[in-house]
C-alpha cells in the first residue's frame, strides 16, 4: 500500500481540523460567556492537533505541501476525514452530541496511538490525548446535563445523538490503509476500541437517563473523499482568503 | 440563558505556588461544570495547579462597615506585628 502513512496522517489532521473550523461557528453565540470559551478552547486543541498531523503528512508526502498548503489548498474529494466532524452544529445540543461521541472515539484511538511504531505519530497523539481526555469529559458532562435537564433539553439532546448516530460506524472502519498499518504496528485497529467506546457511550446515557441508542445503517464514506453536503460550504469560508491570494505571507 | 446559573468563586494555586489565590469567579450550573468553566478561564490548563470552586452564597464577607473595629487594633499597635526580626534567608516563603 503506497503512502499509506501519509493517509493516515492526512485523515486525523482533516478529521481534527474541520470539527476545529466547526466550533469555531460557535464564538460569541454560545449559551454562556463561560460555554463560549470552553468550546473555542477545544476549537483550538483540534487546531493544533491538525497542524501537527497535517505537517507530518506533508513531510510523510515529500512533496513540498505544508500543513497550510494542505488545509488550504485541497478541494472537497481529496478530504479524507469523516462524516460525522462535518456535520452542522446544530443547536448546542447537537453539537454536544457530536463532541462526545468523536471525542470518546478520539481519546480511545489516541491512547492506543500513543505507542505507535511511527514515533512521530505516537509522540502526536501522547500530546493530543491529554486534550481530548478533557473534551471527552466535557462533552460527556453536558450529554448528562442536558438529558437529564428540562423536558426541552432531553428531546434535544436525543435529537442530537440520533443525527450523529448514523456516523458512528465510519469511525470504526478499517480499510486498505488502516489494515497495512495496523499489520505494521502504526496504525490502531478500529475493531479493538469498539467495546471500550461502546461502554463508555452506554454508561453516559445511562447517567442521562437517555434511551440506548438504536444503530440504523452506517453512513461512510468520507475516508474516500464522499462527503456529505456539508463539507463543500465549510471549506468554501475556510479556505476563501488563502484561495484568493495564493501567494499570501502570513 | 433562561435559567440563571449561580455564580461560583474561582480558587487557583499555580504550579508551584502555595496557596490558592480568588482568580474570579463563574457562572455554572453546579459544581463539575464550574470547575471545567474555572480551568477553562482561568487556568488555560497549566498543568499541575489545583482549583478551587465555591458558590457565591457560600462565602461570609465582613461588613465594609465594620471596617473600622473589625481592623483598627491590628493597626495602632506596631508590636502586634513580628516585624522586628532579621529571617534568616534559610526560613522561606514567609
Amino acid at each position: 500500500m503506497e503512502n499509506a502513512l501519509f493517509s493516515y496522517a492526512l485523515r486525523l489532521g482533516d478529521d481534527s481540523l474541520v470539527l476545529g473550523q466547526r466550533l469555531s461557528e460557535w464564538c460569541g453565540h454560545a449559551p454562556a460567556v463561560e460555554v463560549d470559551l470552553s468550546l473555542a478552547n477545544i476549537g483550538l486543541d483540534l487546531i493544533g492537533q491538525a497542524q501537527l498531523f497535517l505537517g507530518y503528512a506533508g513531510e510523510v508526502e515529500g512533496k513540498g505541501r505544508s500543513d497550510d498548503r494542505l488545509a488550504f489548498h485541497r478541494d472537497v474529494m481529496a478530504w479524507t476525514n469523516c462524516l460525522m466532524v462535518e456535520q452542522p452544529n446544530g443547536d448546542f445540543a447537537r453539537t454536544m452530541a457530536r463532541q462526545f461521541l468523536f471525542s470518546t472515539w478520539q481519546k480511545a484511538l489516541f491512547d492506543g496511538l500513543a505507542a505507535s511504531k511511527d514515533a512521530r505519530l505516537a509522540e502526536i497523539a501522547a500530546k493530543a490525548v491529554k486534550e481530548v481526555t478533557y473534551h471527552a469529559e466535557l462533552a460527556g458532562d453536558w450529554v448528562i446535563r442536558l438529558g437529564d435537564g428540562t423536558e426541552e433539553s432531553r428531546r434535544r439532546m436525543i435529537d442530537g445523538l440520533d443525527w450523529h448516530w448514523r456516523f458512528v460506524e465510519e469511525l470504526f472502519q478499517a480499510d486498505a490503509v488502516v489494515e497495512t498499518l495496523v499489520a505494521e504496528g502504526v496504525a490502531v485497529d478500529p475493531a479493538g476500541l469498539r467495546p471500550g467506546f461502546d461502554a463508555r457511550v452506554a454508561a453516559v446515557l445511562a447517567e442521562a437517563g437517555l434511551p440506548e441508542m438504536q444503530l440504523p445503517r452506517g453512513v461512510v464514506g468520507g475516508r474516500k473523499g464522499h462527503h456529505s453536503e456539508h463539507l463543500g460550504h465549510i471549506l468554501a469560508v475556510m479556505q476563501h482568503i488563502p484561495r484568493t491570494y495564493p501567494d499570501a505571507v502570513w | 440563558m433562561k435559567t440563571d446559573w449561580p455564580l461560583w468563586e474561582v480558587f487557583v494555586r499555580a504550579r508551584g505556588g502555595l496557596s490558592h489565590r480568588h482568580a474570579g469567579s463563574v457562572h455554572a450550573p453546579d459544581a463539575t461544570i464550574a470547575l471545567r468553566h474555572a480551568r477553562d478561564t482561568y487556568t488555560r490548563r497549566m498543568e499541575g495547579v489545583s482549583l478551587w470552586v465555591v458558590r457565591s452564597s457560600d462565602i461570609a464577607a465582613s461588613d465594609p462597615k465594620q471596617a473600622g473595629p473589625m481592623f483598627e487594633p491590628a493597626e495602632s499597635k506596631v508590636y502586634r506585628h513580628p516585624t522586628f526580626y532579621d529571617l534568616p534567608d534559610a526560613v522561606k516563603h514567609m
